[in-house]
């Protein structure tokens, strides 16, 4: 857009023309407000426009099951293969881990083989840190997996963590596979990049409801939700892995006379091999909180006792169970961080001795043979004694009636005042908007950023929420989201200007920040609803809470990021540290740290989702209640509804900030 | 253009080379006769990286190709190697049109008679340095045994014995590109392309690893493609240069060719600060013997700057001898120290404090 010159009191400005635009839009929609009686449709969607997209949805997927024959065998009976194919390492595993090997049915069933001992599960992991890492790694896990024996949890643990054994195994190979096809196939890539896109984007209880239609309540339908949610980031890190292999390398290979295959796998893979274990890091994270919700649609294990502590309000159990998962999420990140980052061997010791070979491997191996002998006559090597057990679920308990007895008020006065002065306002206004206006804002905002293409894109997107009929609730997500990342950024973004100033802060609040972001979404829920019960302000503060994270980070990043000889300049003209930080630091990461609080909606929008848990009536509710009536129509078009609005959001913030870093001359 | 003609077979040649990037570049070149103009190229957006190279490489020698970043010399060496397909032209290697070669059989021309040498060394991370060696071994499919016995061979070649074992992360910069020669000549090339092999070394350990170059290929003989942006190297190592500038080949002659008769200013410009005595050999300035006495011997193919250390106790000419010992010319010792110390073919070359 060229500037318009404008002769203003004889002096001649420069005035952006996209001011006037907007202040046309706006007059255009004040005048809305005149023209309510003549037309009520643009405030209030009719009902008979609503196209009925969730009805054909939903017959699909019914016709999908019912009647649709692929010629050899029907569309039911690939679900059921697909189920199959994944039950059957599933059982190895939870019997190994979970249940011990049983012949029989139900509660005849003997037990034929006893599963792992809690000994030689703890010793193993702490085998695991030492070869992955340290001693000091080795003692985290160890401990980790310790509580969960102490603490009762460890029947629920093991559920959980042979879900995620194998969901790893198949999201990080399915990953790599369909990474290695795009990478290969620039058509095939066009498929999926907006696939995965979407995939990031839609609250994971959305597809909960078609998979559990499919496939049916149980864990291995919750195995298939975690494995289809866990691989797109492989895919991505897959694809990104074979384009950062060096020029030079690949055609080393072709000189020496590589054929296509041995390209791939001897030359390309073992060389994309230290960002590859990114993504296996990342799919061992994401399967956790995936597990852990998909206790929604019969995962079990961790997840399950969460939930149904939620249910009955047992706030002592379920944040027993809540602290379990985060020492369990502890313990995976930090292993698998370590096994990814793992320092290679150095030149090689010619060892002929498979116990010096293999010692971890070994070792292992031995220790589950004298645990599983000595387990049959001192049943506490086998099972950690149940008189034994520590609980502080009646602690945690008497913590929330101590504090509803003494801050009772408190806390309930600053929800009312929040409520009453912020948030109910806040929520009419947005209700009170005319539909057309919003879209017609969404759409210039998009033309001014990133030209005709994202204006029509995102307000194309916008229009989808209005004829899908979701507007009303799409507007309270829309204001629950925008609140908590207000918030977050007035608390996350002043945190990350400190941590960038000072080193040590930067240390103890990467610590914090690395830990609150292994914590599955679903443990947040507890603490809020154990101080302010149920409610919008409740999901306010735990969708506050889990969110919060890029906000700090994208901030210390991109101030530390500043390019040294500018702050040098600046010193050296004279700036106090105040101006260094108003008048050259923030400007500059300006551009990062919305990409921080680009991220921030993204996980705000996810969070929503699960808050509904906790009595929301928003989109996260719709899809909550598709989940619970098993409405796969209703809960993918509420979830679409989510993956729009943070699509919209996610277009516009990065179009901003790309054009403002070019500006800037960054990157 | 090669002036001199030389005694062996071509090994590679290429004609009328051309490589451009852009849209439909195939067909604009084919539209413009294979002659396109600058404005030509600059108006249809595209980028001529190599133009009409014609060149050819004989058999056992040191072939270097010269240019400055931006030459297409990079280019260059990637068509005579296919590894990148050229817009126009034919490759001939052994006679046989490279271009024309099917997928299949270039693999197994690139597995048993070419080996390259990258300035970055591309070597692969998780493999030992015997590992790296075997490797183009390895994707023939010969088993373990033969070939790491004869990946140990050429370690030993390079001076890497003892350090099979370790990882390339734990060699120096040097010591990796020794890695990644040995690697190239596991297989026993034919043809041998080097890619700024010593660029991105310390000055030091690139004259060092220049030196180990020369002595193996004074055992090995091979046919050498050789890319530097260093003139000095391209004296010191070459038969033939090839000089490039924007995509074309402006000169190809011996480095002594080159530095007496420059055929640009730009050839000129490049030749200009190196000393006469560095290029010029015995051949190139003796007389007809007059079967007197001679104090030294040397080869017809020795430079100039190597009689000087013989110089002071040299009051007889030196004996200029061939291949086979017999003499074949002679040189006063004044002739040699008028080009040690007097004029290098310009007055910027100070290193003969004193000269006329």
């Amino acid at each position: 857009m060229t500037a318009l010159t404008l002769s203003i009191g004889g002096r001649e400005r420069q005035v952006n023309p996209w001011f006037f635009i907007w202040i046309a839009a706006i007059g255009i929609a004040v005048g809305f407000y005149f023209l309510r009686e003549a037309a009520p449709w643009a405030f209030k969607y009719p009902r008979g426009w609503i196209i009925p997209l969730r009805f054909w949805i939903t017959d699909f997927v019914k016709w999908l099951l019912n009647g649709f024959d692929l010629g050899l065998f029907t569309f039911k009976e690939l679900t059921r293969s697909i189920s199959w194919l994944v039950e059957q390492p599933y059982d190895m595993v939870r019997s190994l881990l979970a249940d011990g090997f049983k012949e029989g049915q139900g509660s005849d069933a003997i037990e034929v083989f006893p599963r792992v001992s809690w000994i030689a599960a703890v010793i193993i992991v702490a085998m695991m840190g030492h070869f992955a890492r340290d001693w000091k790694l080795a003692a985290l896990g160890a401990a980790c997996f310790f509580y969960l024996a102490v603490f009762g949890q460890w029947d629920s643990a093991m559920v959980t963590l042979s879900s995620i054994a194998i969901a790893v195994p198949f999201g990080v190979v399915g990953g790599i596979s369909l990474g290695i096809l795009g990478f290969r196939s620039p058509f095939f890539r066009a498929i999926i990049s907006p696939v995965l896109d979407l995939m990031q984007t839609v609250p994971v209880f959305a597809y909960l409801v078609p998979i559990l239609i499919l496939f049916g309540f149980g864990p291995v339908s919750a195995m298939i939700a975690t494995i289809i949610y866990a691989m797109p980031p492989m895919v991505r890190v897959t694809m990104l892995a074979l384009k950062q292999v060096p020029a030079e390398v690949i055609e080393f290979g072709r000189m020496a006379g590589c054929t296509t295959r041995q390209m791939m796998w001897k030359v390309m893979i073992p060389s994309a091999k230290p960002t590859l274990m990114v993504g296996f890091n990342q799919v061992v994270m994401l399967s956790l909180n995936m597990v852990i919700i998909a206790s929604m649609i019969g995962a079990g294990g961790l997840g399950f006792d969460v939930l149904n502590a939620l249910k009955r309000l047992r706030i002592g159990e379920g944040i027993e169970a809540g602290v379990a998962i985060t020492l369990l999420a502890i313990a995976l990140d930090r292993l698998s961080q370590a096994i990814a980052h793992k320092a290679q061997p150095g030149h090689e010791v010619i060892t002929r001795n498979i116990w010096q070979r293999h010692p971890y491997l070994m070792g292992a191996a031995g220790l589950l043979v004298v645990t599983w002998g000595l387990g049959v006559f001192f049943p506490s090597v086998q099972t950690y004694p149940e008189s034994l057990h520590l609980t502080t679920g009646t602690f945690w308990d008497g913590v929330v009636k101590w504090i509803n007895i003494n801050f009772f008020n408190q806390l309930d006065g600053m929800k009312n005042f929040l409520l009453l002065n912020a948030m109910i306002p806040i929520k009419r206004f947005l209700l009170s908007l005319p539909w057309v206006v919003v879209v017609g804002f969404v759409t210039l905002a998009g033309l001014q950023l990133g030209g005709w293409r994202l204006g029509v894109l995102v307000g194309l997107l916008a229009l989808f929420i209005v004829v899908v009929g979701q507007w009303p609730k799409s507007m309270i997500t829309v204001y629950l989201c925008g609140m908590a990342v207000f918030i977050a950024g007035c608390i996350g973004i002043p945190i990350g200007i400190y941590a960038a100033l000072n080193d040590r802060f930067h240390r103890f609040i990467q610590v914090v920040v690395d830990t609150l972001q292994t914590l599955p979404s679903f443990v947040y829920l507890m603490p809020v609803v154990m101080l302010f019960r149920v409610g919008d302000f409740a999901a306010l503060l735990a969708v506050i809470a889990y969110a919060i994270t890029p906000a700090i980070r994208y901030t210390d990043h991109g101030i530390r990021r500043v390019p040294p000889h500018l702050i040098e300049a600046s010193i050296a003209a004279g700036c106090t540290p105040l101006q260094i930080l108003w008048k050259v630091r923030l400007p500059m990461a300006l551009p990062e740290i919305m990409l921080g609080i680009n991220q921030t909606i993204m996980m705000a929008l996810s969070m929503l989702v699960i808050t509904a848990l906790v009595g929301t009536r928003d989109l996260g509710q719709e899809v909550y209640i598709a989940l619970t009536k098993a409405d796969s129509g209703r809960g993918l078009v509420a979830g679409l509804c989510v993956a729009f609005i943070a699509i919209i959001a996610d277009r516009l913030i990065n179009a901003w900030s790309v054009k403002r870093k070019a500006e800037l001359g960054l990157d | 253009m090669a002036s001199e003609i030389s005694p062996h077979p071509v090994k590679l040649a290429c004609r009328g080379v051309w490589k451009i990037f852009g849209d439909n570049a195939t067909r604009f070149l084919a539209d413009k006769n294979n002659a396109p103009s600058d404005s030509e190229l600059i108006d249809a957006g595209m980028i001529a990286a190599v133009r009409d190279a014609t060149l050819e490489i004989p058999e056992g020698e040191i072939f270097i190709i010269m240019g400055l970043s931006g030459s297409g010399k990079s280019t260059m060496v990637r068509c005579l190697s296919r590894l990148i397909e050229p817009t126009a032209g034919e490759v001939l290697f052994e006679g046989q049109d490279l271009l024309k070669t099917s997928p299949k059989d270039m693999i197994e021309i690139r597995r048993h008679k070419m080996g390259m040498v990258f300035q970055h060394f591309a070597l692969l991370p998780h493999l030992t340095v015997l590992g790296n060696v075997a490797f183009p071994l390895e994707v023939q499919g010969i088993d373990k045994k033969t070939r790491e016995g004869r990946a140990l061979e050429v370690i030993e070649l390079v001076g890497l014995s003892g350090r099979e074992g370790y990882y390339p992360r734990e060699l120096s910069g040097g010591q990796q590109q020794r890695v990644g020669i040995a690697r190239s000549l596991a297989v026993e090339p034919d043809i041998w392309f080097l890619d700024e092999p010593f660029s991105a070394l310390d000055p030091l350990i690139r004259r060092e690893m220049q030196d180990e170059f020369l002595r193996l290929q004074q055992m090995l003989k091979k046919t050498i493609v050789f890319i530097t942006h260093d003139f000095d190297e391209a004296i010191r190592l070459a038969d033939h240069i090839a000089i490039m500038k924007d995509g074309e080949i402006i000169q190809i002659g011996t480095p002594e060719e080159l530095v007496m008769h420059p055929a640009t200013d730009y050839v000129a410009e490049f030749t200009r600060g190196i000393p006469r005595a560095k290029v010029l050999t015995a051949q190139a300035v003796m007389e007809a013997p007059t079967a007197g006495e001679y104090s030294v011997q040397v080869r017809f193919d020795s430079r100039l700057e190597e009689l000087g250390a013989n110089i002071l106790h040299a009051d007889k000419p030196f004996a200029v001898i061939d291949e086979n010992e017999a003499v074949i010319g002679q040189i006063s010792r004044d002739a040699v120290l008028e080009i040690l110390v007097g004029a290098p073919n310009d007055d910027a070359d100070t290193g003969n404090a004193g000269a006329s």
